[in-house]
């Protein structure tokens, strides 16, 4: 009875180590993010979660990844990433810019979690900071959109008056004007990153104001829609719209987080992850991609945005080169001259020929 | 088809009974709807009601938070169930909510960098102010001009919005904030930061705040006169002219105490968890407080329990977000139904149905 004892305590020990060990395997290594709307928008959440799903891809049974959508800016985001941390996770990409102080609170709660902000500027020793070079891709937009336009009016839904939003508009407007002189810019801002109502009702305004493309920073294929059934062109963003609007479609400019998010989870895995790091790559890094081009584009045009995206990409060519004037006529950029990181950053002017205000 | 008679004897128990039903029913429907999203409803349910409470890794954190998230819905629904008893139908208490975190932070800012002990209270009482002030609207043009109420509070929740977007943008900017939306933060700025009283919890003063009115609005409407011409209002606006109330004087009362409860709420929210004003600084505290005041019958003490029940499941259902991949509308859903079974209950309480013959 004594050595039956034994036997099945050793077997009970074994089994247990097993069963522990096993879960152990599982829960390896935990990534969790948070998307400010759901990953079914088809644009900023659904990229993120694509690049989510490319970290279970390339890690397999080693990591698993959990998510949150629809996570509002505020005290929530901290609550639940908090209960994230709590659950075990060992990495939080938090995927919006309004998460900027929550991060930082549950950052300094939590020192042994690493915390990737993408689009902030504050940065912990547990926090790096990540955000693309959006404004590279509206250089090839506007160039499209200003050889595209019949009716020399071009539309701009905006979302909030942030400097990444400003960026976008100045640099496709200056592409845009590059491309064709008499091109004008209506932007619209609608305060919200997702509404596809409000998107629409931004859409169909502009066209009534005679704009026949249009260009976004706004997250949903609403645009893409209204813009198909009223015959004029978009830009797919943050990922490929042509689904929804097969004639409107010219290009998009796609986020390319997988690349990133992979690097990032394997340097946490393999401790060389580096807190208080600013990413901020565009077109030549991969971070920023331009989608196929639709038929509707004449070759030459074509052409042309391939060399611009191209000349981005190895740097020959910058998005932002003097001589550029502020809205109000000051100089900004002298000839040749390019626009530094600390300008861009913090960029809340129009450069001249934009009409109307920011908002204040 | 059917005809609704109401019944002569309401049975009290039953009344009682509604909140219990409603949110068993819930668990139950819930649990189906979980089941075929995929999602163990036995794991989804225990995940919400009793892991924030009872989990080893969670509760330490999860109890205090479900306090603070239920401190700003008991403060609002407080306030909204003595209009609601005197018919008097708030609907826009989320704008008072955010009118009263603007006036109060706007006060603070615009002494910062000024540190004093006076900032803090004062700060408080014009938080208070503007959630009243933007109460008075409704309640001056229901008086006046017999506006419907109902319409003019919850449109002033959008008019109150554009202002909160206004702010962010313009006025109560942060300087310092590389031009990005949003004020300052207002737990950096000592004399205005509403800090937690008990170290590492989180909970502030709001909470406490919460509790004691809990106990006030119980005095006020079931050991004063105040009381019982609120609800002798609601239920014969001619009895209560008879006896000499000034039906008048009620609606501006109503609708000042549940503007100022709404106001105080915001203030506590913005110096306290969230920080600072921002354009999505309001998440809807005010229209679920409507859910709660029902879900706790309009009595102070049911609607203390009915805001734990509604914050454990926005805290538990954050959980089996992550932990079990349910999406969010499905715990949305979920809190949906709780209303709608209690009103649903509520009918069957106050009416017989009768099958209506034809003639």
């Amino acid at each position: 009875m004594r050595q039956f004892m034994k036997y099945f305590s050793a077997s009970f020990l074994f089994i247990s180590m097993v069963i522990t060990s096993s879960i152990a395997i599982a829960a390896d290594y935990k990534v969790g993010f948070i998307y400010i709307g759901p990953p079914g928008d088809h644009g900023w959440n659904y990229q993120h979660d694509v690049g989510r799903k490319a970290v279970d891809e390339a890690f397999g049974d080693k990591v698993e990844t959990v998510f949150q959508e629809n996570v509002p800016e505020s005290a929530d985001a901290e609550r639940v990433m908090t209960q994230m941390a709590l659950s075990g996770a060992d990495m939080i990409f938090a995927t919006s810019f309004g998460y900027m102080e929550p991060v930082l609170n549950v950052a300094k709660k939590f020192p042994k979690v690493k915390f990737e902000h993408a689009t902030g500027y504050m940065t912990a020793d547990n926090v790096s900071t990540y955000s693309a070079r959006f404004y590279e891709g509206r250089t090839v937009a506007g160039h499209i959109a200003g050889k595209m336009t019949k009716s020399n009016t071009i539309g701009y839904v905006a979302s909030y008056p942030i400097p990444e939003v400003v960026r976008g508009i100045n640099s496709a407007y200056l592409a845009a004007k590059k491309a064709n002189p008499n091109v004008e810019f209506k932007v619209i801002w609608i305060f919200t990153w997702y509404d596809p109502a409000k998107e629409a009702d931004a859409a169909k305004t502009l066209i009534s104001q005679g704009a026949d493309v249009i260009l976004q920073h706004v997250d949903s294929s609403a645009i893409m829609t209204v813009a198909e059934e009223a015959g004029v062109y978009a830009f797919g963003q943050a990922s490929d719209m042509s689904a929804f609007g097969p004639n409107a479609h010219l290009t998009a400019i796609i986020n390319g987080w997988a690349p990133y998010y992979v690097k990032k989870v394997k340097q946490g895995m393999d401790g060389t992850w580096k807190g208080a790091e600013q990413t901020f790559d565009g077109i030549g890094a991969g971070m920023v991609i331009i989608g196929p081009l639709s038929d509707k584009i004449p070759d030459s045009v074509k052409k042309e945005a391939m060399e611009i995206r191209d000349g981005i990409a190895s740097g020959t060519l910058h998005s932002f080169t003097g001589p550029i004037n502020k809205q109000d006529g000051s100089p900004w950029l002298k000839a040749g001259e390019t626009a530094d990181m600390g300008t861009l950053l913090g960029m809340n002017f129009y450069v001249e020929g934009i009409e109307g205000d920011i908002p204040q | 088809m059917f005809k609704l008679i109401p019944r002569e004897n309401v049975s009290p128990v039953l009344s009682l009974l509604g909140p219990l039903f409603s949110v068993g029913l819930t668990m139950i429907v819930g649990g189906i709807l979980f089941y075929f999203l995929g999602v163990d409803p036995f794991a989804a349910i225990k995940m919400i009601f009793w892991d924030p409470l009872m989990s080893e890794t969670f509760s330490t954190y999860s109890i205090p938070q479900i306090f603070i998230k239920g401190a700003p819905l008991i403060l609002i629904a407080l306030g909204l169930s003595v209009g609601f008893k005197a018919n008097v139908w708030n609907i826009g208490a989320e704008g008072q909510y955010i009118m009263g975190a603007i006036f109060g932070a706007s006060f603070a800012l615009s002494l910062y960098p000024l540190e004093s002990i006076v900032i803090f209270p004062a700060m408080i009482l014009i938080g208070v102010i503007g959630g009243c002030l933007w109460s008075m609207i409704p309640a001056f043009l229901k008086v006046k001009f017999q506006v419907n109420e109902i319409l003019v509070s919850l449109m002033l929740v959008y008019v109150a919005e554009q202002i909160l977007a206004l702010a962010s943008l313009g006025f109560l900017r942060n300087p310092d904030g590389a031009g990005f939306p949003g004020s300052r933060n207002l737990n950096q700025y000592t004399s205005a930061s509403n800090a937690e009283i008990i170290a590492g919890t989180g909970i502030h003063l709001g909470v406490l705040l919460s509790l004691l009115m809990v106990i006030f609005f119980y005095v006020l409407l079931f050991r004063h006169s105040l009381g019982f011409k609120i609800k002798l209002l609601g239920n014969s606006p001619k009895a209560s002219g008879f006896s000499g109330d000034n039906p008048n004087k009620l609606i501006f009362l109503c609708l000042t105490l549940s503007g100022s409860l709404a106001g105080l709420a915001g203030i506590m929210e913005v110096a306290g968890p969230a920080g600072q004003i921002n354009i999505d600084f309001n998440v809807g505290y005010g229209f679920t407080a409507i859910i709660v005041a029902f879900l706790g019958r309009l009595n102070p003490i049911g609607i203390f329990f009915a805001g734990i029940v509604m914050a454990l499941t926005y805290v538990g259902g954050e959980l089996t977000q992550f932990m079990l991949n349910l999406p969010a509308a499905a715990i949305q859903v979920f809190q949906g139904m709780l209303l709608f079974f209690l009103l649903s209950f509520d009918l069957f309480v106050h009416y017989k149905i009768k099958l209506k013959g034809n003639k």
